[in-house]
């Protein structure tokens, strides 16, 4: 087997005397699209935030492209990282949020091209020409310089995923980027994202949209109890839900939702 | 009557300016440790904020003329003399540092921590998130009680003139030690104080104004 662009073994995580995550073991390869469900409190988000150390894992190992997360490489004792040493590792791993996190006294330009020019070096100009390429991409080439409260939620999460992906990340990390979205809104984002699977982005994605995991999804992880419980094929794991009773009943709960 | 004021200006000049140089000093220290100590008591370890925290907490629960002549005729007994004019400085950048340094605090951890998690994933170091991401941000939130202090120092000023140094306070009563006629000259030196601190409240407005468009 090719080795996986991201590698989870064994991660556990507590806050306080709660147990989150429990020894999560995951792989996703290059150009996979994982979509994590599971209910509240089962620990997708939180394994999500491990990925780029915006939580610290007590135990286990996450590898992004080879490269220790968390902590330093080498033998011996487990060191973590600094900030400073983390922050170039956190460049290369993308992240879109539920609360979209834009910038607010910056435009839709600037919140893209502030990575760009702080953290990649490129000059401003060129990166404002990237930042307007991705910008157009997701639509909203007619919005550069608005600043975030000129913007619907749906075209702010959609500069959220331009800021993302302008970075060149290895891997996109998306943590229920429609869950604060009105619902006619949700379509428009993922279309984006379903967009970006097609280009061959490597994702992880926390989502409670069942057909997008579906259609758009390699496959799916089904997270409970700080575990994960299911990982297949999406349409396989959705079409034997029925045999198993934590993902039938987290179904027939998101279904009544819908 | 008008005549005598008139003359009394330029003496009244050369206090006020004495209050506005005390005064730019006092600010300008105090806004560089004030925001430097309210960085720290956010950001810094344990190590860091515990004296900053003491610090802050005995500072602005000392009354301001006790630092004064603490300063001016307590550190001499120890051998460590500013003089009366560096004396006074320092106690009122001390008293200043304290507030500043709370209202930095404040303002910085207003900003909603998903900032921080999104400057961090982009790949900014801590300075760069200060920098670019935090503290625009939290200047929107610090202006407003910042010049409230401000002209706090302007009004806390006075009271180098208990230390001997004539100040626009000061000249004043030196007017009218030579008068006998404290009335109009108490009225002109408010007056004075006045039109300083409305410009100031002036400039917060429209500072705020600039501000504005930060929206979360």
């Amino acid at each position: 087997m090719s080795q996986s662009l991201v590698q989870i073994r064994g991660v556990k995580k507590s806050f306080g005397t709660t147990r989150v995550l429990d020894g999560v073991d995951l792989d996703v390869a290059k150009g996979e699209v994982v979509c994590v469900i599971g209910p509240s409190g089962s620990g997708k988000t939180t394994l999500l935030r491990c990925i780029n150390l915006l939580e610290t894992y007590d135990d286990g190992s996450i590898k992004v492209d080879s490269v220790e997360v968390g902590y330093e490489d080498g033998s011996g004792s487990r060191k973590r990282r600094s900030e400073r040493a983390l922050a170039p590792i956190r460049a290369d791993i993308g992240m879109v949020f539920q609360l979209f996190n834009l910038f607010p006294h910056l435009s839709a330009l600037e919140n893209v091209t502030l990575g760009l020019t702080k953290v990649r070096g490129i000059s401003k100009a060129e990166a404002k020409d990237r930042a307007t390429h991705w910008l157009t991409r997701v639509g909203l080439a007619d919005k550069l310089q608005s600043l975030p409260s000129q913007l619907s939620g749906g075209q702010q999460q959609r500069v959220g995923i331009a800021r993302a992906v302008a970075m060149g990340p290895k891997v996109l990390l998306l943590d229920e980027i429609t869950s604060a979205l009105d619902p006619e809104l949700v379509g428009e984002v993922l279309s984006v994202v379903q967009g970006l699977a097609k280009d061959g982005m490597t994702m992880i994605v926390v989502t409670h949209e069942m057909t997008f995991a579906r259609d758009v999804g390699s496959r799916i992880v089904f997270m409970d109890d700080g575990r994960v419980q299911i990982d297949g094929p999406s349409r396989e794991v959705l079409a034997n839900a029925a045999s198993h009773e934590r993902l039938k009943s987290f179904l027939a709960r998101i279904e009544m939702k819908h | 009557m008008i005549a005598y004021i008139a003359n009394t200006l330029p003496f009244l000049w050369e206090g006020l300016l004495v209050t506005l140089a005390v005064s730019g000093l006092v600010v300008a220290i105090s806004l560089a440790t004030g925001v430097l100590s309210g960085v720290g008591l956010v950001y810094g370890p344990w190590w860091v904020r515990l004296p900053i925290r003491i610090y802050s907490d005995i500072l602005r629960g000392t009354p301001l003329l006790v630092l004064i002549f603490l300063i001016i005729y307590g550190l001499p007994l120890l051998g460590i003399d500013f003089g009366n004019y560096g004396s006074a400085v320092i106690a009122l950048a001390a008293f200043k540092t304290a507030h500043v340094a709370e209202i930095a605090r404040g303002a910085i951890q207003s900003i909603h921590y998903g900032q921080t998690d999104a400057g961090k994933a982009i790949g900014l170091t801590f300075p760069q998130r200060l920098q670019y991401v935090i503290l625009p941000q939290a200047v929107r939130r610090f202006l407003p009680p910042w010049i409230n202090a401000v002209a706090d120092a302007v009004k806390g000023s006075a009271l180098v003139s208990l230390a001997g140094i004539v100040d626009l306070t000061l000249a004043v009563q030196q007017v009218i030690g030579r008068t006998y006629d404290p009335l109009p000259m108490y009225l002109l030196g408010a007056a004075m104080y006045f039109i300083i601190n409305y410009s100031l409240s002036q400039t917060s407005r429209r500072l705020e104004a600039r501000f504005a468009y930060i929206r979360e």
